[in-house]
């Protein structure tokens, strides 16, 4: 180190001294109240969001106009931020993030009330929407998702027809029996782990909950061994782990593509691929785009029954939140409560609508037919989990595992599946005695 | 990247290194100017520095300070609390091999740089001579620095595909593969480097070309009329002229190898083995919120650069070159 650059460590450590990171100034405990008469709420309201398509495209801001219509004097403007987690993330050591905006999963939950103005009470709020658990924090909620979403196979029935698979397997086993008749009797490939793209393994952990249809599972993560024998989570990555071994997964995964997948699925060149109700929309344009039939599309849940009846968990999608240092509180809450109950945008996207005696979306006709139920998971421990998964390294909301189970189950990686599985489950047992009770 | 790019400006100056007479400080002022007018003129320089300077401090050492700060702290990245832990990530960073196993795949970027050294080594010194299409040729070799490495990534991505243009390519000469590139760590991480050898080997092309042509012409003249064949004044010219251009190049070769990150990145995010300490560090602070621990890896990393930058200096001294 010269002299000079001696001077400049000198002089930055000097500006650090200054005081560069002032944190905790955050006021606390603030409410957005909805307000009594529309046409008097008035004021300016930034919303991010995570829809570049949709803002892009200008449905936003047909979304503004229409709200505009009940609230004359409130304008919106929209934010759309490409890689929403990080940017929003960066942007909360500051006070400016926007009026409203999708609380980011960074954020501990013990911390909303620092960052969001609550909503309202938990029993007032949970007699008209689902998912108030998922943001209480001391009784009160802090955000509210504009839709739900239920994770599944969308596959492709003409394809599931060819093989002679008519009815859904009802186990793993089943599943594979299916996938292997897809393989042998037509062109298709029976399954697409999209492993390039990465987030479509981390949804598999949604899996969690299905198999043994209890409300309580993320508990059971929090306090249990989620590889245990016969456990959510194993029978689920063991279900993957299998697909791939036995051939049933594309030739090569390492170089999938996400936006190919689509139209391929819909013309019959993939048959399945576990991702969630949200991606039948796209499914289905990406068919008519192709100029094949969008009713090819099917959705399917986990193979396992529980009493002779599948289950199906909803969790919210993105919450969305006032923030708490926003000058328009009551707009924003204004915004919030039109954008989840009057917008329209979960029929737009053909997915599960918070309000609680609300119909399902037809896509889901089958749902009904075949009697699947629906669980919302019980979210108290969800913070828990989130912790003991950041302090163990495993990653049960992020790709990595997953991406070295595929790795292991195509023989890229040495080593058998009990012992994965037996390595996670140390791990994860092991961070949560470090984290406490 | 901003070091190497920082480097490619001043190196050629320096691989030049030519003898000159420095011109001499001016003759002293005989009346001593009035003080105002001395103060301005030792000021003059420093307000030029002004701009580069701020520069300098706001966007490379206040967040080199900011990080060694976090990296003694729990911080996990945007909670406004964050706690003084000592120098607990450190300990958890020494008693944690399994964070630095990644190093191994510095080794394949390590030994890709070996062969992007000699490549470029050897297309400089065949441009540097007259060769038809030189200036064109020049342009091709430059040209993927230019491009950003994101995109490059991406377009890799494709080539490496099943049935992609690589396979395509292959083909063609009749050799038909059924490889995925990708697939095991191996070949995943050989092809990785290969793209990354595409990138860079223009850079240190460029780097040899400049120090190569400053040096005087007349010496190959010279050697010629002396009987040397192109290896002859290879070994006994240009090697030796452009010997602190080739220590600079190995020591950026050795810092990037162990600093890999946007290539593997972007195309495989770390999977099949391909992940490299800054992807860990990058993955421990922004997917398991650990800031601190991922500062204290951060600053480990720079450590291990110093070190390794002070043992070449020490092995390769850095003398003057003289060609005379």
């Amino acid at each position: 180190m010269n002299r000079r650059t001696a001077l400049a460590v000198a002089v930055g450590a000097a500006l650090l001294a200054a005081g560069c990171t002032s944190t905790g100034s955050a006021s606390k405990g603030a409410d957005a109240e909805a307000p009594d008469d529309p046409a008097k709420v008035s004021g300016t309201i930034t919303v991010l969001t995570q829809r570049t398509d949709l803002v892009q495209s200008g449905r936003m801001k047909k979304y503004a106009d229409a709200f505009n219509q009940t609230y004359p004097k409130v304008k919106v403007e929209f934010q759309a931020l490409t890689n929403y987690e990080a940017e929003v993330k960066i942007r909360m050591n500051t006070e400016n993030y926007g009026d409203v905006l999708m609380i980011p999963a960074v954020i501990k939950k013990s911390d909303y009330p620092k960052f969001f103005a609550s909503l309202g009470a938990v029993e007032e709020r949970s007699e008209k929407f689902r998912f108030t658990g998922f943001t209480a924090v001391d009784g009160k909620v802090y955000g509210q998702a504009p839709i739900g979403v239920m994770p599944g196979f969308v596959y492709n029935k003409r394809i599931w027809r060819e093989a002679g698979v008519t009815d859904w397997p009802t186990t793993p086993q089943a599943f594979l029996t299916a996938l292997k008749a897809i393989k042998d009797k037509t062109d298709a490939t029976p399954y697409y782990t999209n492993f390039a793209a990465q987030w479509t393994l981390s949804s598999w952990t949604s899996v969690n909950g299905a198999v043994h249809c209890d409300p309580k599972a993320t508990d059971r993560l929090a306090s249990g061994d989620p590889w245990a024998e016969g456990a959510d989570l194993r029978v689920g990555d063991t279900l993957l782990h299998d697909i791939v071994k036995q051939g049933l997964a594309e030739k090569d995964p390492t170089t999938t593509n996400w936006e190919l997948s689509k139209p391929q699925l819909a013309k019959g060149q993939i048959a399945t691929q576990w991702l969630g109700t949200w991606a039948i929309v796209q499914f289905q344009d990406a068919a008519k785009q192709a100029g094949v039939n969008p009713d090819d599309i099917g959705f399917m849940p986990f193979p396992a029954q529980t009493g002779g009846k599948f289950c199906s968990t909803v969790s919210p999608d993105y919450n969305q939140a006032v923030n708490v240092h926003s000058k328009n509180k009551e707009a924003a809450r204004a915004w919030i409560d039109w954008f989840t109950e009057k917008s329209g945008y979960d029929k737009d996207n053909l997915a599960i609508s918070p309000l609680q005696n609300a119909p399902l979306p037809a896509v889901l006709k089958p749902y009904e037919d075949a009697g699947v139920k629906l669980i919302e998971l019980d979210d108290t421990q969800g913070a828990k989990v989130k912790l003991i998964d950041n302090e163990s390294e495993v990653g049960l909301y992020a790709p990595d595992y997953r991406l070295d189970l595929v790795d292991l189950a195509r023989g890229a990686r040495k080593g058998s599946l009990d012992d994965f599985l037996g390595d996670l489950s140390e791990k994860w047992t092991a961070a949560q005695k470090n984290v406490g009770p | 990247m901003a070091d190497l790019a920082h480097q490619t400006t001043r190196a050629p100056g320096r691989g030049g290194a030519r003898k000159g007479t420095r011109p001499g400080r001016p003759a002293p002022v005989p009346a001593r100017p009035p003080r105002r007018a001395r103060l301005l003129r030792g000021l003059t320089p420093w307000l030029f520095l002004l701009a580069p300077l701020a520069l300098l401090i706001t966007f490379t050492y206040v967040p080199i300070v900011n990080m060694v700060g976090y990296s003694f702290t729990d911080w996990d990245g945007v909670s406004p609390e964050l706690r003084y832990t000592g120098g607990e990530n450190y300990r958890e960073l020494a008693t944690r091999p399994d964070l630095f196993e990644v190093f191994f795949v510095s080794g394949y970027y390590l030994a890709a740089s070996a062969v992007q050294i000699v490549a470029a080594l050897y297309f400089a010194t065949i441009l540097s001579f007259n060769v038809r299409f030189r200036n064109f040729f020049k342009g091709v070799l430059f040209f993927p620095y230019l491009i950003n490495g994101v995109a490059i990534g991406f377009v890799f991505l494709y080539f490496f595909q099943d049935g992609g243009t690589l396979d395509s390519v292959l083909a063609l000469f009749g050799v038909h593969t059924d490889h995925a590139w990708l697939g095991t760590p191996v070949s995943a991480n050989t092809s990785l480097a290969g793209v990354s050898v595409w990138r860079y080997l223009g850079l240190n092309f460029v780097l040899f070309l400049g120090a190569i042509q400053s040096i005087p012409g007349e010496l190959y003249e010279a050697s010629e009329l002396d009987g040397a064949n192109r290896w002859h004044q290879f070994r006994h010219i240009i090697a030796p002229g452009i010997k602190p251009v080739l220590t600079l190049t190995v020591i950026l070769s050795v810092s990037g190898s162990l600093a890999a990150f946007e290539i593997p990145y972007i195309m495989t995010g770390g999977a099949t083995g391909t992940e490299t300490f800054v992807i860990q560090t990058v993955k421990l602070a922004f997917q398991f919120n650990k800031t601190g621990l991922a500062s204290a890896c951060a600053v480990v990393l720079l450590l291990i650069v110093l070190a390794v930058t002070w043992i070449q200096r020490r092995l390769v001294p850095d003398d003057r070159v003289d060609l005379t």
